[in-house]
């Protein structure tokens, strides 16, 4: 959040310059801002400072303060209800289809944006219709497939799955990405001696770092924060996901609300960080990639 | 690594680099096809066959006998049908709207910008589990606000929004308001930063008001965008089952029951793989066919 205090300090001054002679009317008043965003942020804010509360206040108490601050909550949830093995899953499961996605993306971004080659347009036109594949139907087929490769119950299963919903959108962002890269800039790499895959990594994947943190961290926060895939192809406890075990919470705990607070918390935890990291980058990364095409 | 006189490009037999892009894509086309259009397939080839793994002994070829099922005998495919699509036209109207004034507001230059920005978008990050929890503790009568704003005289104690069947849809509607109004935002958000300040400027010397400007420019810039992002996200809506089925399961009796949703009790409760399939394709034709019919209607890339 600090990073974002900093943004853009310089606009300021030059955003007055036009100012001094425009008319009154031109003007947005303090208040067309922040009467309508004060409602918004009250909207958006009360649920989550609800859940702190709730996390984060002893039993039985109905303070809106979440005072004496207390953990048994968290105790209760990470040990009693083995959020942390969930934790970990989670997270190995996030960061490996956050590799794939990212690896595959890239290589296929890359052939998409710098080659011609027959068969282009009808990958393009087939990667769009599966943007209308619903994946809550996939599930039976899916579920067959990973059947078949021995891998229900296992943690790639759900990799795999994640992997492949977020390809499209992540091949689109990427290659939109690697097209504003001037390939000019590559062709003196190659002059200077440069294979074409030394050249790529030199030249092109430094430029695309925007592209890669937009897409590796919507890929690891797709994958989550997925729950579906999770709840159907995985069935023993020990390979249980975050959402998995909060939605377990949710119906057999449903009394303890402490405990469905303090596993929203812990849950939330992550994809606060890597939002708070990728802030900079997102608007950025997407106006250059994905609306764009 | 070493570079060899045999890596520069110069050198390379053609047949060569001919090959290179369909390397490149191979793993992307082998995923999808394996997990995405193989499954899909199956979808398809299963929605013509009676395949109940309850009922093995009625298995078998069914032609279209799922279909005619599904339209003429099945009251629940028409009733879930019909609250997706109001589930979505409600959804999406009302995320675009809001999206859309949030956007314009956080794009203005405001001491603390940046610290609003981030606190608006953060919902858009939270799971449809975790949405769930966040609002059922919210809705439940004894710890939920209703109890506190009772307990200032403001409201009846035991208001429970999502057991009630006159609520419940509103309820359900403003818990996905509060994920989805930030994905508008943030999409039409870059948009309009990547509209050139000059036509602003050179608008407002011309002499046209904010509205005139807003109307002239902005909106027909903001044209593909918003169109893009209404597709997708009715189609997200539409597909959404994690938030419904969490929240409400459906229930009270059926009010809150998407196709999706009713697919995968048909499929995975009752194990009617076939009929679940037809589901299926149904739901994929109805999408498909909106998706094309929408992006022609709205001339999707026809501004210039």
């Amino acid at each position: 959040m600090t990073l974002q205090t900093a943004e853009r300090p310089r606009l300021a001054p030059t955003a007055q310059v036009p100012r001094t002679g425009r008319k009154e009317r031109d003007r947005v008043s303090r208040w067309q801002i922040w009467v309508p965003l004060s409602l918004y942020l009250l909207f958006t804010l009360v649920p989550f400072y609800w859940m702190l509360v709730f996390a984060f206040r002893p039993r039985g108490s109905t303070s809106l303060l979440p005072w004496p601050i207390t953990f048994e909550n968290f105790e209760t949830v990470w040990n009693d209800l083995s959020f942390a093995l969930f934790f970990k899953n989670s997270l190995m499961v996030g960061i490996a289809s956050l590799v794939m996605t990212t690896v595959v993306a890239l290589a296929g971004g890359y052939a998409l944006a710098r080659y011609e080659f027959r068969g282009k347009r009808l990958f393009m036109i087939g990667m769009l219709c599966t943007q209308f594949i619903p994946g809550a139907m996939m599930l039976i087929p899916l579920f067959e497939i990973f059947r078949a490769l021995g891998l229900v119950n296992s943690l790639w299963s759900l990799v795999i799955a994640e992997t492949v919903f977020q390809l499209p959108l992540s091949l689109i962002l990427i290659s939109g990405f690697i097209k504003n890269v001037p390939v000019e800039l590559e062709q003196a790499a190659w002059v200077d001696g440069c294979t074409r895959l030394r050249g790529f990594f030199a030249v092109v994947l430094p430029l695309l770092r925007p592209a890669l943190v937009a897409v590796g961290s919507f890929a690891f926060i797709h994958s989550w924060n997925n729950f579906l895939f999770a709840l159907m192809f995985v069935s023993e406890q020990e390979k249980f996901t975050v959402p998995v075990g909060l939605s377990y919470t949710l119906g057999e705990f449903s009394v303890d609300f402490g405990a469905l607070a303090a596993g929203g918390v812990v849950a939330a935890v992550p994809v606060v960080l890597v939002f708070a990291v990728i802030q900079r980058y997102l608007v950025q990364g997407l106006s250059a990639g994905a609306v764009k095409g | 690594m070493a570079i060899t006189t045999a890596d520069l490009p110069v050198r390379r037999r053609p047949g060569r680099a001919a090959r290179t892009p369909y390397l490149l894509i191979a793993p992307a086309v082998i995923a999808m096809l394996g997990f995405l259009v193989y499954p899909m397939a199956s979808v398809l080839y299963y929605s013509l066959q009676h395949y109940n793994v309850t009922k093995p002994w009625d298995n078998g070829f069914a032609g279209l006998d799922n279909f005619r099922r599904l339209l003429f005998e099945d009251p629940l495919f028409w009733q879930s049908l019909g609250f997706s699509v109001k589930w979505v036209g409600v959804e999406v109207f009302l995320q675009l709207l809001f999206g859309l004034a949030l956007a314009l507001i956080v794009n203005e230059t405001f001491v603390g910008r940046g610290l609003a920005r981030a606190m608006v978008f953060s919902p858009w990050a939270v799971s449809g589990v975790l949405t769930t929890g966040i609002w059922v503790l919210l809705y439940n009568p004894t710890t939920g606000v209703s109890r506190y704003l009772a307990d200032l005289g403001l409201m009846q104690y035991g208001a429970a929004p999502l057991a009630n069947p006159d609520t419940v849809f509103w309820a359900a509607v403003l818990t996905e308001l509060w994920r989805g109004v930030p994905f508008f935002a943030i999409l039409l958000l870059a948009d309009l930063q990547s509209i050139s300040k000059e036509l602003y400027e050179a608008a407002s010397v011309d002499g046209a008001s904010r509205r005139r400007r807003f109307i002239h420019i902005t909106l027909p810039h903001l044209k593909d965008a918003i169109i893009l992002s209404t597709l997708l996200r009715c189609v997200w809506e539409f597909n959404n089952v994690d938030l419904l089925y969490t929240l409400t399961g459906g229930g009270p009796a059926h009010a809150t029951t998407t196709l999706p949703l009713y697919v995968a009790a048909k499929a995975v409760q009752s194990h009617d793989f076939g009929y679940g399939s037809a589901l299926t394709t149904a739901a994929f034709l109805i999408l498909t066919f909106f998706s094309i019919a929408y992006l022609r209607l709205s001339k999707f890339g026809a501004t210039t």
